[in-house]
């Protein structure tokens, strides 16, 4: 068990760490001022969720390790996120509807986690997710805006969708270690939350007058370590002063 | 030395603020949840308001200097998950005195609209749900016409 539930929460916290470090790099780039500054406030909210299951996960390891060493130290093959956390930012339509993917996701994983027989993932999944609501209601908002206003708007949106769609069945993807933990009460069931998430986005997609992709590469690999190119290049940016100046802190 | 009472600790750690908002004590904010006393070591107990909160830090900091100041060598501080903070752990001396600051305080079960903590008008707009801190967002005033920060409803 402490061993599934280590990996498990690693998968949460890269999960979250990848997304937020996307999210920092628009940091004084957002479209306009407060923008920017809500980028880098959902940014903040992620990486301290990859904190609170980066603690958990190291302290289950034998020896115990940091969250620092977790985030820091691990090369691409060993994160276990899926690959749509890790893709570049895009542009701004881009970076809105893969957020807006993934909040939908962390709210119904979240309710479902904050029921979690464990204790401790009970009470982070509780705080997360109060956080997550604010997340999905901007990112629901800014989906819609999109969607309904300029050609130019709407066009981009409509390449971010065909671009992103086939990268979601991988969010509810479960392995062996994940399924005990199901039986258990650990860990939600990620058949319910694929249900939940379809049956909020599918509406909400055609709300927004966009067309689902037919038919494309179904993203896969994350949480055996395999990944895209662009998850080595995050890393080497996010992990270079750990790794130049080892054991430094501000 | 003998070692100092629960009460006595709590009264030093009235000096702890919260770095983002210097005129509020982390009781004050709902954060300091437990002291413990035993032969003059003394272990604290603090909850993060926001999950990614940079303050966190600085408060531990300043929680371990204060108690240093008072001769306490060993202080030990746990950041804990639960319980789980909400706004609604804000004391009425704390919102007061983030009204007197110049921050709205979060709205309670009752209310319904944001208050310029300037003129007291109701007629306020959100300009962003996000402000310079992950508690806050960004209003203006439709009276005095002042932008102001609102401490977000957490709950
Ligand atoms: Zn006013």
């Amino acid at each position: 068990m402490q061993k599934d539930l280590s990996q498990y929460t690693l998968r949460l916290a890269d999960s979250a760490l990848t997304m937020g470090q996307r999210l920092a790099e628009w940091c004084g780039h957002g479209p306009y001022l407060e923008e920017d500054v809500a980028l880098t406030n959902v940014s903040l909210d992620l990486i301290g969720h990859a904190h609170m299951f980066y603690q958990m996960a190291g302290a289950m390891q034998e020896p115990a390790v940091t969250a620092d060493d977790l985030a820091f130290l691990r090369d691409a093959h060993e994160y276990r996120n899926p690959l749509i956390t890790e893709l570049p930012r895009g542009d701004f339509a881009y970076t809105t509807l893969k957020q807006y993917f993934i909040d939908v996701f962390n709210l119904y994983l979240y309710q479902a986690m904050a029921t979690s027989t464990h204790e401790e993932l009970a009470a982070v999944a509780k705080k997360a997710g109060m956080e997550v609501k604010y997340h999905l209601a901007r990112s629901e908002a800014w989906c819609e805006r999109l969607s309904l206003s300029t050609d130019e708007a709407k066009a981009r949106i409509q390449q971010a969708l065909d671009d992103l769609w086939f990268y979601t069945p991988e969010l509810f993807e479960t392995d062996a270690a994940m399924q005990r933990l199901t039986a258990a009460g650990v860990a939600p069931d990620y058949a319910t939350i694929q249900q939940q998430w379809q049956q909020r986005v599918e509406p909400f997609m055609a709300l927004c007058g966009l067309t689902l992709p037919q038919a494309g590469w179904v993203a896969t690999g994350g949480l055996q370590g395999e990944h895209t190119e662009h998850l080595g290049f995050m890393l080497a940016e996010m992990q270079f002063l750990p790794r130049a100046y080892p054991g430094c802190e501000w | 030395m003998a070692s100092p009472s629960k009460a006595q600790i709590f009264q030093w750690l009235e000096a702890v603020k919260d770095p983002e908002i210097p005129v509020i004590s982390i009781r004050d904010l709902g954060i300091l949840q437990g002291i413990r006393v035993a032969d003059g070591s003394v272990s604290v107990d603090i909850i993060p308001t926001y999950s990614g909160c940079p303050a966190m830090y600085a408060i531990q900091a300043d929680i371990k200097q204060v108690l240093q100041a008072h001769g306490i060598e060993q202080v030990s501080i746990q950041l804990c998950h639960e319980p789980v903070w909400n706004t609604d752990m804000i004391t009425e001396q704390g919102r007061e005195s983030m009204r007197a600051f110049g921050i709205a305080p979060p709205l309670q079960a009752d209310q319904r609209t944001v208050a310029c903590p300037q003129c007291g008008s109701t007629e306020t707009t959100c300009i962003s749900q996000f402000g310079s801190t992950a508690c806050k967002a960004l209003y203006r005033c439709e009276a005095c016409l002042e932008p102001f920060d609102y401490f977000k409803c957490h709950a």
